[in-house]
């Protein structure tokens, strides 16, 4: 077969952050200053890694449950669909999350500034969506934290998320915030995302109906991936792996 | 019918500092179980444009199996699980330690078809991520041994050819392929829109 029709994944524009953005400070050496060349979206790009659940153990989706003590702080469900731009649920793919405790500190050596460790928090969590793009993980709200990009930086509260989707065209790495947090104003990474319908896509939405009386309060978090553009080929009948 | 408005994307944000703890899993530079006969080992170093090394990055490779086939249905050639079977997963993900150096294990993928009648030189994609970069990037790695496959590829060709180098990895003596990635300067990886 010399010709493939491959999917098409329409190129993102005005929505991801530049690479070299002077309020982060440490994106100053860490951007490419050559013209990017275009790679064609081809067999390499349009094919992806579908990692499957041997990547996820039993307890993965609740960071509460991972030690032999409960974890302080304010436990939360975060739960959303993976879903491509036409709307579409991306099932059995995976979500991966990294967060601060509850006290923003960080379970990684890296992370010194002097807020304690939770002995019954390690902060990551895996999980696979469901036939319906649906995830959930039980968690803790982290804390904020100072960093030192510039004169009395905080990071406001945020939930790293990681996604593959079914590409490599789809791969995305985000935050996920909290609603109405007083830090965004003054926050170079939130603020890198220049347009506000954007930035917006990046805060979790309080859901009343979703929280669990007497046990959790709930945040729902939809992920949008690049999608592939509507195919104007008709399926044919014999093409039965389709 | 009207087609609906497509959904806004969730904008990319920086892994931060902390990646290591969220994104690395044990064995996930192992594209092959490392026994695997043709194994080999592409190492490299990841440099800012201070030429310091970056040692809070993370490097994911994906990669066509050795006869240029993918274990997906988005590939129209049908999915081929033959060296899936054999451990081969197509991905690896590898941290940048102290000294901002990684390594992976694979196998070489076989030339695939680029759609239009050509044919792709054996590559591996390769999407980067750090503290400090708000995006990933995205480069390529092809291999020292396929002069005339490289010289036909439809990317590599598009490159300018001062710049070209970049992209291919460098045999060693104990036979490890070198792939150093620079994001700034003078020696900078040529980097892709996708």
């Amino acid at each position: 077969m010399s010709e493939l029709i491959l999917p098409r994944y329409p190129l993102v524009t005005g929505v991801h952050p530049p690479m070299d953005f002077p309020g982060y400070r440490s994106t100053a050496l860490r951007h490419p200053t050559q013209p990017l060349q275009v790679l064609p979206q081809r067999l390499t790009e349009v094919t992806g890694p579908l990692l499957g659940d041997t990547r996820v153990g039993p307890t993965d989706h609740d960071l509460t449950v991972q030690h032999d003590v409960e974890p302080l702080g304010q436990r939360i469900i975060v739960q959303g669909r993976v879903l491509d731009t036409a709307g579409s649920p991306l099932p059995h793919t995976l979500v991966e999350i990294w967060q601060a405790n509850a006290s923003g500190r960080y379970r990684h050596t890296g992370d010194s500034w002097p807020a304690p460790l939770d002995p019954g928090f390690t902060g990551v969590g895996r999980t696979m969506t469901d036939p319906q793009g649906r995830y959930e993980f039980v968690t803790v709200k982290p804390g904020a934290y100072p960093w030192k990009n510039h004169d009395n930086a905080w990071r406001p509260a945020h939930i790293h998320f990681s996604l593959f989707g079914r590409a490599f065209t789809q791969r995305l790495v985000t935050q996920m915030y909290f609603p109405d947090d007083p830090l965004f104003g003054q926050d170079p990474i939130f603020n890198a995302v220049r347009e506000p319908r954007a930035r917006e896509r990046m805060i979790a939405r309080f859901d009343l109906s979703a929280t669990r009386p007497e046990w959790a309060l709930a945040f729902d978090f939809d992920i949008v991936l690049r999608g592939p553009e509507a195919s104007v080929f008709e399926e044919e009948d014999d093409d039965d792996d389709a | 019918m009207t087609t609906p408005e497509p959904l806004g994307v969730t904008p990319s944000q920086t892994v931060g500092p902390y990646l290591h703890i969220g994104l690395t899993w044990e064995g996930g530079h192992l594209v092959v179980p490392p026994d695997t006969p043709g194994a080999v080992r592409i190492a490299g170093t990841l440099y800012d444009g201070a030429g310091a090394a970056v040692p809070d990055g993370l490097v994911e490779t994906w990669q066509a199996d050795p006869d240029g086939r993918f274990d997906h249905s988005d590939d129209p050639r049908g999915a081929c699980a033959q060296w899936a079977e054999r451990g081969f997963t197509g991905f690896a993900r590898a941290s940048t330690v102290a000294g901002g150096s990684f390594e992976i294990v694979t196998v070489k993928p076989g030339r695939l078809p680029s759609g239009d009648g050509g044919m792709q030189a054996p590559h591996l994609d390769v999407s980067v991520f750090a503290r400090g970069m708000l995006d990933r990037t995205v480069t390529r790695i092809y291999f020292p041994d396929e002069v005339e496959a490289n010289a036909a590829d439809p990317v590599l060709s598009a490159v300018d050819p001062q710049r070209r180098h970049t992209l291919v990895a460098a045999a060693e003596p104990d036979g490890t392929l070198r792939f150093d990635i620079h994001l700034q300067g003078e020696h900078e990886t040529v980097f892709f829109a996708l």
